[in-house]
């Protein structure tokens, strides 16, 4: 049953992790592949590291009471909230820097940034 | 005072990391006390950056808003984002374009928040926040007609959320 569990959270990370690397060979310019780098990562890993708490909280309660488990728990989900909180500021450097060196939206069809950095 | 902030969320931080190595309480004194000088020396690197008040940041009403944030509203437009993002990366259908909105916000732990959160939502990512708090963001499909909207027809119901939390 928790293997059920575990196998969907995997499963649906998984896919949105191999969804971003799609993303990243398929979109035209930067910044359309930050999008896909950014938003598909991060929801993926959060459903990876779901995984991994469900196990340790499992073997925690039902296996075997070794506060180890409780300490991977704790690391993997501390994983969750500085990957949500340093994912998108990493994005906004890497785009902002694009945009100050030069490189113009693929397609784009309003430019606000034009002429301001 | 500048201090307190940054000491405190230090000493948090370090104290999970190291739960479960000892016997004073979760933790050995060793830890204890390398955990304490680490966060000091922090606390006192960015006294200066972090100018900020206990009573704003350790605020239990904004700690309590934040998390019902953070699972309600932001997973649900973060899921919204990821099938938004599968579906142009299928169909290829995009319109990107940079906009500007003016969402209003006075402090920077707002806008921080509302920048991460248009980042991580629906076919949109901020590029640059000026002075007066405008946001440049890159928006994947620009909906024709709207290459000057307002902040709700971009993101929704994210500034709300940014402003009761935060502001």
């Amino acid at each position: 049953m928790i293997e059920w569990l575990i196998g969907t959270f995997l499963v649906i990370g998984v896919f949105f992790n191999l969804l971003a690397s799609i993303g990243i060979l398929r979109f035209p310019d930067v910044y359309t592949r930050i999008h896909a780098a950014t938003k598909c990562t991060t929801f993926g890993t959060i459903f990876i590291v779901l995984a991994t708490v469900t196990y340790s909280i499992y073997n925690y309660y039902w296996v075997a009471k070794n506060p180890a488990w409780v300490t991977i728990g704790i690391h993997s989900a501390l994983v969750v909230i500085f990957l949500v909180l340093t994912n998108p500021v990493g994005a906004h450097a890497l785009g902002r820097a694009a945009r100050k060196s030069g490189i113009r939206p693929y397609g784009a069809v309003i430019d606000e940034l034009e002429g301001r950095l | 005072m500048g201090f307190a902030a940054p000491f405190l969320w230090s000493l948090i931080v370090y104290l999970l990391l190291t739960a479960g190595s000892g016997n004073v309480i979760a933790w050995s004194p060793g830890e204890l006390v390398a955990g304490i000088v680490i966060a000091a020396i922090i606390g006192y690197a960015t006294k200066d950056v972090m100018d900020e008040k206990l009573g704003y940041f350790f605020n239990p009403k904004r700690w309590l808003l934040f998390i019902v944030y953070a699972i309600g509203p932001f997973f649900f437009a973060m899921a919204k984002a990821n099938l938004d993002v599968a579906y142009r990366v299928i169909t290829g259908k995009i319109r990107p374009g940079i906009v500007k909105i003016s969402p209003d916000l006075t402090r920077d732990e707002s806008r921080t928040l509302l920048a991460n959160s248009i980042t991580l939502t629906p076919g949109t990512f901020t590029l640059e926040i000026d002075d007066e708090g405008n946001f440049y963001v890159h928006w994947i499909n620009v909906p024709p007609g709207k290459e000057r909207p307002t902040p709700e027809e971009l993101c929704g119901y994210l500034p709300k959320w940014a402003r009761r939390i935060a502001e």
